[in-house]
C-alpha cells in the first residue's frame, strides 16, 4: 500500500522555514497515531556505499515501516552503524565517502541537492553508543535542539524539557535538578537524557546505535522497556550486537553480512525459521 | 627465604630509577634559579626603600677622599665592599683586606654628585647624629643635613631647637604639597584642556586655508575661530597668573639647614616633599616610611631622569598595552584556528601555512617591531593621517603609539594562540560534535554552543603564554611606541579616553633605560631592580587572572584534555 502524506509543507525541499519552529501545531509532525499508517517510511533502494574505494554496503535494498522498532543485527564490521548513520546524512563529515543508489523518506530522497543536511536532522534524532550529553545542565541538554532551531519562548522550551524527559522515564529522577551539570547523572541516566534529547524535536524517526552496549543489565531492560513505550510515536531503528535484545523488542530484523542485506522479516520469523543458512547460523551463535 | 634470583641487587631497583632522579634534580635546579633569581630582584629592589640611619664620618688628616675640602661628610652606607689590584668584590674576603664603603650623601646640587667611597682605613671617627635630617625632594634627589631654623613670610624665623619646629616644618610641606597638587590641576588639566582646544582651533583654522574659503566671507568660520580664540586666550591669562600666584608662594618660606660638610644651603620649603629624622625613628615608624616609599613607587611620577620618584606611568602602559594586544590577538588567532582547523581543506596549502605559522614563532622579535614600523606606522598611520587628520600640524597615527605598539606584539604572538587553540579544538570529543549535529545544528552552531566554551580552557592557557611573552617583549617596542618619559598616560578623562595615538611608558623599556642610558647610574640601580620586580609582579598577576578564569571554566565543562 502506497499510502504517502504529500502536502507542500511535507516536501522536504521547501521545508527549511517549517523545520525551524517545531511545536505540536506543525503539521510536519506525521508521526501522529491518527494519520494513516505507511509501510514505506524510509526506503533503502539499491543503495551500495563506498568509503574512498572500499565498499562497504552492496546494493541494500528494504523498507522501514512506520512506528516499528526495525533492528539491524549482524557481526562486527557487516556495516549496520554505517547504514544507520547514512539514514541522517551523519557519514557526510567523512572525508571521501560517496553512494549510488537512493535513500527517500516519504518518498523524498535524502541526497535531494535542493535538501538541507540540517533540515534532514533536525526531523531525526540519533542516540550514540556512548552517552555523550553536552557540558551543560540537563534542561540546555534537552532543550538544545529546540535552540539550535531558534526557539526562545520559555514556556515552549519547558513544555518540550518535561514532555520528553517524561518520554525517556527520566522526568522523575532529573525534574528537581534540571539546572544541574548533565555530567552528574549515572550512565543510564546520561543515555535517557540523550534518548530524551534526541526526541525533545518532535523527530519522525528515531536512530539508535547500539544504546546499551556501555550500559549494565538494569539499566539496558530499563531502556528496552523505553523503546518499546517509544515506537507508539516514533519510528525507532536500532543497530544491535545483542541478538536477545532484536529479540525483545523489535518488530521486523535485518540481518547483514559484509555489507550485504542477507535477510530482512518480522523478527519472530528471523529468530524462529530464518529462510537463509546464513541468518540461522548468525542467529543460533555458531559464528559472529 | 632464600635467595631467588628474584632478590638480587639488580632487580631490586625497579628499571629507569636513574632516570626519574635526573628528572627531579631538573625541576629541582630549575625551581632554585628561578627562586633565586626572585629572591634576588626582591632584595636588591625592596631593601633600598627601607629607611636607612645616616651616618656621619670624620676622615683622618690629609685622607684624600675629603669631600669639598671638609674632612667630615655624612650619608646612607651603601654597600661595603673588598678592593682588590684587579677590581673588586662584594663582602667576604680577608678580614685585613683593604675595604671602601660606597655612601650615598644625597645633595647633588651641592656636591655635583650623590654617591661617594670612602676607604674604610681612612676613616678616623663615625658618629650618629641625633638631628639630622632626609628630605625628599622634587629636584636633585633627596637632601641630607641638619636643619638650622625656618625663615617664615609671616611668622619670623624657628629655630630648629625650638620645639615647634618640626610640626611647624611638617605643616608647611603639607601646604606646600597641597599648593603644588593645585598648580598642577590648574596647568595639567585646565590649562590643558584649553591648550587642546586651541590645537583644534588651529587645525581649522589650517583647514579652511587649505579649502580656500576666504577670511572677510561673511558668516564665515574665521571671526567665529578668532572670537574663540581670544576667549580662550583671557582665561588662559587669568589661569596661569593664578599658577604664577602659588608657584610664588611655594618661595614664601625658606629652610635653612648645614651639610655634614659644614656649608649652609638655603632651600624654599616649597621644594620639599617629605622629611624623616633617620637617626631617631623607631621600627614601627620605620616600617610605615617603608610602605609609604613603596606606595610612592607605585603612584608617582618618575622625576630626576627616572632616577627617583614613581614609575606609575610605566606600569599603567605596560598593563594597557598587554591589556590590547590580549583583545586583538584573542579573536583574530582563535578565529584563524578555528578556520585552519575546523572549514579548511586539509591539504598542502593548509600544510604550508601552519607551518609559517609555526615558524613565525621563531622570528625575532626585533624583525616584528621593524614590520610594524614600515607597515602599521608609515604604511596605515600614514594612510589614517593623510585621510583623516590632514590639518595636524604633527603626525597623529603616522608615528609610534600605544596601539601600534599592541598591534606589533599581538602579531608576534599570534602563532602562541593560534597553536594552542587548535590543540584544543582537536581535544573536543567526537561525541561532542556528532551529539550536536545530530541534534540538527549546523557547522557554526556546533562550533560556537559546544566546541568553543569546551575548548576555551585551551585558549586560555594559550592567552597566558602569549601576555607572557608579549609583556615582556621590550626590542620591538623602542620603533613602535616606547619612550623614556611621558607625563600624559594613554587613558584620561578627556574624550576619546583612551589615546590610542600616544606614545607611552612601558617597565621592560624603563629597566633598559636606567640601566644602559642613565646619567646616574647609583642611584639608577635600586630602580633598576624595583622595576624588574615590578614587570615580574605585573606578569605574575596578568596570568593568575587568566588562570583563575582558566579553572573557572574547566570545572564548567569538564571535558576536554586541557
Amino acid at each position: 500500500m502506497d499510502v504517502t502524506q504529500h502536502n507542500g509543507a511535507d516536501s522536504y525541499a521547501g521545508s527549511k522555514a517549517k523545520a525551524l519552529h517545531p511545536g505540536p501545531d506543525n503539521d510536519m509532525r506525521a508521526s501522529n497515531p491518527s494519520q494513516p499508517f505507511d509501510p514505506r517510511l524510509v526506503s533503502i533502494e539499491n543503495y551500495d556505499f563506498f568509503y574512498g574505494t572500499a565498499q562497504v554496503l552492496h546494493n541494500v535494498t528494504f523498507e522501514i515501516p512506520e512506528r516499528n522498532v526495525t533492528a539491524l543485527i549482524g557481526p562486527s564490521g557487516c556495516g549496520k552503524s554505517t547504514l544507520l548513520r547514512n539514514l541522517n546524512r551523519m557519514n557526510d563529515l567523512i572525508d571521501g565517502v560517496h553512494h549510488r543508489g537512493d535513500i527517500k523518506i516519504r518518498e523524498q530522497s535524502i541526497y535531494h541537492p535542493h535538501l538541507e543536511v540540517i533540515a534532514l536532522r533536525k526531523r531525526i534524532g540519533m542516540v550514540f553508543q556512548k552517552s555523550n550529553p553536552f557540558p551543560k545542565t540537563i534542561y540546555e541538554n534537552v532543550v538544545y535542539s529546540l535552540r539550535v532551531a531558534g526557539l526562545k519562548n520559555k514556556a515552549r522550551l519547558d513544555e518540550a524539557v518535561e514532555r520528553s524527559l517524561s518520554a525517556a522515564a527520566l522526568w522523575d529522577e532529573a525534574k528537581d535538578r534540571l539546572h544541574t551539570s548533565a555530567l552528574g547523572l549515572s550512565g543510564g541516566q546520561q543515555q535517557r537524557l540523550c534518548i530524551a534529547r534526541a526526541i525533545a524535536n518532535q523527530p519522525e524517526i528515531l536512530l539508535m546505535d547500539e544504546p546499551c552496549s556501555a550500559l549494565d543489565p538494569i539499566a539496558t531492560s530499563r531502556i528496552e522497556d523505553l523503546i518499546l513505550q517509544l515506537k507508539k510515536q516514533f519510528t525507532i531503528v536500532i543497530v544491535t550486537h545483542n541478538m536477545q535484545q532484536a529479540a525483545r523488542i523489535a518488530d521486523r530484523t535485518a540481518f547483514f553480512y559484509l555489507g550485504r542485506l542477507i535477510e530482512y522479516d518480522a523478527t519472530s520469523k528471523i529468530f524462529t525459521s530464518p529462510a537463509n543458512k546464513q541468518t540461522e547460523d548468525y542467529v543460533t551463535g555458531r559464528f559472529g | 627465604m632464600s635467595t631467588t634470583p628474584l632478590n638480587n641487587r639488580r632487580s631490586r631497583r625497579p628499571a629507569g630509577e636513574s632516570f626519574v632522579w635526573l628528572a627531579a634534580m631538573g625541576l629541582t635546579i630549575g625551581l632554585a634559579m628561578i627562586l633565586g633569581l626572585l629572591g634576588l630582584v626582591v632584595v636588591k629592589g625592596v631593601e633600598p626603600f627601607w629607611p636607612k640611619r645616616v651616618v656621619e664620618i670624620t676622615l683622618r688628616a690629609g685622607s684624600e677622599h675629603a669631600l669639598q675640602g671638609s674632612l667630615t661628610l655624612g650619608g646612607e652606607i651603601v654597600m661595603q665592599r673588598v678592593k682588590t689590584s684587579h677590581g673588586v668584590s662584594q663582602a667576604g674576603g680577608n678580614a685585613d683586606a683593604p675595604r671602601e664603603w660606597q655612601l650615598f650623601v644625597g645633595n647633588k646640587d651641592a656636591y655635583g654628585l650623590s654617591f661617594r667611597f670612602v676607604d674604610a682605613t681612612d676613616i678616623a671617627a663615625i658618629r650618629h647624629p641625633q638631628d639630622v635630617v632626609r628630605f625628599e625632594r622634587i629636584e636633585y634627589g633627596p637632601a641630607i643635613g641638619i636643619p638650622v631654623a625656618l625663615e617664615t613670610s609671616r611668622n619670623g624665623m624657628i629655630s630648629s631647637t625650638n620645639a615647634e619646629f618640626e610640626s611647624a616644618l611638617r605643616q608647611r610641606i603639607d601646604d606646600s604639597n597641597k599648593r603644588r597638587r593645585a598648580i598642577e590641576r590648574i596647568e595639567r588639566t585646565e590649562i590643558g584642556t584649553i591648550n587642546r582646544e586651541m590645537k583644534d582651533l588651529a587645525i581649522e583654522r589650517a583647514a579652511l586655508e587649505r579649502r580656500g574659503v576666504e577670511r572677510s566671507e561673511p558668516g564665515s568660520r574665521w571671526e567665529a575661530i578668532a572670537a574663540r580664540e581670544a576667549g580662550l586666550q583671557k582665561t588662559y591669562a587669568a589661569l596661569a597668573a593664578r599658577a604664577r600666584e602659588l608657584r610664588d608662594q611655594h618661595d614664601d618660606d625658606i629652610l635653612v639647614y648645614r651639610l655634614l660638610t659644614g656649608a649652609e644651603m638655603r632651600m624654599p620649603v616649597g621644594g620639599v616633599i617629605d622629611f624623616i629624622y633617620p637617626n631617631q625613628v623607631g621600627n614601627l615608624e620605620r616600617l610605615q616610611v617603608f610602605f609609604r616609599n613603596i606606595w610612592v613607587l607605585l603612584s608617582d611620577e618618575p622625576r630626576e631622569a627616572n632616577t627617583d620618584g614613581g614609575i606609575f606611568p610605566a606600569i599603567f602602559g605596560t598593563f594597557l598595552m598587554t591589556l590590547l594586544m590580549s583583545i586583538a590577538v584573542t579573536p583574530f588567532g582563535v578565529l584563524a584556528a578555528i578556520y585552519l582547523r575546523e572549514y579548511a581543506t586539509q591539504g598542502p596549502l593548509v600544510r604550508a601555512v601552519r607551518i609559517a605559522i609555526n615558524n613565525l614563532a621563531g622570528v625575532p622579535s626585533i624583525v616584528f617591531g621593524v614590520f610594524g614600523l614600515g607597515f602599521f606606522v608609515y604604511f596605515l598611520g600614514g594612510t589614517i593621517d593623510s585621510l583623516l587628520f590632514p590639518d595636524h600640524p604633527s603626525a597623529v597615527f603616522g608615528t609610534g603609539g600605544i596601539l601600534w605598539a599592541s598591534l606589533t606584539l599581538a602579531l608576534m604572538t599570534a602563532p602562541v594562540v593560534i597553536v594552542a587553540t587548535e590543540e584544543a579544538l582537536a581535544s573536543v570529543t567526537r561525541g561532542a560534535r556528532e551529539g550536536s549535529l545530530a541534534c540538527g545544528a549546523s557547522k557554526w552552531q556546533t562550533i560556537q554552543r559546544i566546541v568553543l566554551p569546551a575548548a576555551a580552557p585551551g585558549i586560555l592557557t594559550g592567552l597566558i603564554l602569549a601576555m607572557a611573552r608579549g609583556a615582556g617583549e621590550v626590542a620591538p617596542l623602542m620603533l613602535v611606541g616606547v619612550v623614556k618619559l611621558q607625563r600624559d598616560l594613554p587613558f584620561s578623562l578627556d574624550f576619546p579616553f583612551v589615546h590610542l595615538d600616544q606614545k607611552f611608558m612601558h617597565l621592560g623599556f624603563h629597566v633598559y633605560d636606567l640601566g644602559f642610558q642613565s646619567p646616574d647610574s647609583d642611584a639608577a640601580k635600586p630602580m633598576v631592580f624595583a622595576t624588574t620586580l615590578l614587570l615580574i609582579g605585573l606578569v605574575i598577576v596578568l596570568n593568575l587572572m587568566a588562570i583563575v578564569i582558566r579553572e573557572r571554566l574547566r570545572r564548567r565543562y569538564a571535558t576536554g584534555a586541557f
